[in-house]
């Protein structure tokens, strides 16, 4: 594709970026909006039922007055999919995220959360060092690209724990660091969590599992049986627990376990768990060769 | 059986006093706003706000705004997790008279222990509900402290804010506690049903 090809994409990967930000701000995804109203229409407790009626009304509000479900507007995170025959590299994708993620919090004021490390100084757009946070996979022979855009909130994020386990701890052990880590966490992640789990490969590759765990549709299931199964164990385990919404009582503590698996090294056994509050807010689109735009709430390529 | 209330601040001691875990309550009047960075300043710092918090609830909070003029404008006003601000919170009921503290989350020992002294409770907000918060609080009336922004002192005013659930009373009780210490005596079960050692 000609250099104008190339310079044209870059801007409307950059506009898809700020769009989709806003986006995932303001409206949630339909399937965390059913398990929702699900988990309000199963609660007995009294404390934990009026938590989720507030929680569908807020999202109700947020649809009427068109204004964002929770003021965090959280750590910019992009995971993108890119297509070996879209004529855009990843260096251009990069640099027009970081742009529009910039914009996005500019034009529509959004909250500036972040700050450097030590001095905690403020970069007043959203965008600083490593921030906002892009992966990028390939996807053979393709000519578009996928972005999925999560505005990943603190009180959840902050409730992320990860752990070496042993082999000889085996999968009791993985399941006790789970669900105790859920007891732990109690109310600050805003429960009914989605309990976002990575298990196997190293300290970093099981972290950047959990994340990818934390953005599957709600509903869904690992394609491994094995870990489907341990999945749906989990959930049933976690709302005995009785933490419930909000970590004031009640049967609805997470509204789905989803696991993401990697081999790993005959010595070790990583876990990471991170918890996604119930406002589980991304946003995705498809963007095609010849400028098209598809937005929706997923990816399409697995 | 949990009772509502709708309360007008300043919260006198008595209106504090008559609340129990799982009541819920409405708030109207002026709350102020603060988190992580205020608190470091007034209380790591050294430096005493410019406003009187006495009887005044305070709500964990940096919101979404836009200036206009010489004026904040909403966009969207929430609520943040409070665990992080634990430390502070017993000296800002005992010396600075915060009457309720607004939240998510909980706080612990320390702050639950100045509540009962002080008589002053927990609030807890539905954390995230912010679109329905954004409705409740009519106005942004002033902002201290603006070289914090958005940790800035936020005084707004409140319109039947709520629901929001006692979560932490001035008797001495925490749902929190009580939940987690439940959910604790539950592992050992939950992990046995499932096949895990404890």
């Amino acid at each position: 594709m000609a250099l104008e090809g190339r310079v044209l994409l870059e801007a409307i990967v950059e506009e898809t970026a700020k769009e989709l930000y806003v986006r995932a701000l303001k409206r949630l995804p339909p399937d965390v909006k059913q398990a929702l109203e699900k988990a309000f229409q199963l609660e007995r407790n009294a404390t934990g039922k009026k938590i989720l009626e507030t929680i569908l009304l807020n999202i109700k509000v947020a649809e009427e007055n068109d204004s964002m479900v929770c003021q965090d507007t959280g750590t910019p995170t992009y995971m993108v999919k890119l297509g070996t025959r879209m004529p855009i590299d990843g260096a251009q994708v990069i640099k027009a995220i970081n742009e529009g993620c910039k914009r996005a919090t500019l034009d529509y004021s959004l909250r500036p959360n972040i700050v450097h490390p030590i001095t905690r100084v403020n970069t007043y757009t959203n965008v600083g060092k490593g921030v906002p946070i892009i992966c990028i996979d390939s996807i053979p022979r393709k000519d578009y690209l996928e972005i999925m855009m999560i505005p990943k909130g603190s009180g959840s994020e902050n409730m992320s724990f990860i752990r070496m386990l042993i082999p000889a701890e085996g999968l009791e052990g993985v399941r006790e660091f789970i669900i105790s880590s859920v007891v732990k966490a109690g109310g600050n992640p805003c429960p009914p969590t989605v309990v976002s789990v990575g298990i196997g490969g190293s300290f970093d590759l099981c972290a950047r599992l959990a994340k990818e765990a934390m953005v599957r549709p709600i509903g869904s299931h690992s394609p491994d049986p094995a870990v489907a199964k341990l999945e749906d164990e989990l959930l049933r385990a976690i709302n005995k627990t009785g933490i419930g919404p909000m970590g004031l009582g009640g049967s609805t503590t997470a509204l789905a376990v989803h696991i993401e698996v990697a081999h790993t090294h005959i010595t070790q056994l990583p876990v990471a768990v991170s918890m996604q509050c119930w406002a589980a807010r991304r946003a995705a689109a498809k963007i095609f060769s010849e400028g098209r735009v598809d937005y929706s709430w997923s990816f399409e390529e697995k | 059986m949990s009772k509502e209330y709708s309360l007008t601040t300043p919260l006198r001691e008595d209106d504090v006093r008559k609340l129990n875990v799982r009541d819920i309550v409405y708030l109207s009047g002026r709350i102020y706003g603060i988190r992580d960075a205020t608190q470091r300043r007034i209380f790591k710092e050294h430096v005493p706000p410019p406003v009187g918090f006495r009887r005044y609830p305070c709500l964990h909070t940096a919101p979404n705004v836009r200036k206009v003029g010489d004026r904040y404008l909403k966009i969207c006003i929430g609520t943040t997790t409070s665990a992080r601000m634990e430390e502070y919170t017993p000296k800002l009921i005992g010396e600075y008279g915060v009457s309720a503290i607004i939240g998510k989350g909980g706080l612990l020992k320390d702050s639950l222990k100045a509540m009962q002294e002080y008589g002053a409770v927990y609030l807890a907000v539905t954390g995230g509900a912010a679109a329905l918060q954004t409705t409740q609080i009519e106005e942004i009336e002033n902002t201290y402290w603006e070289d914090l922004f958005p940790e800035c002192i936020w005084q707004l005013r409140a319109k039947n804010l709520g629901p929001l659930i006692v979560a932490m009373d001035s008797h001495g009780e925490s749902l929190y506690l009580k939940v987690k210490k439940r959910a604790q005596r539950r592992l050992p079960r939950i992990l046995k049903e499932i096949g895990a050692t404890t």
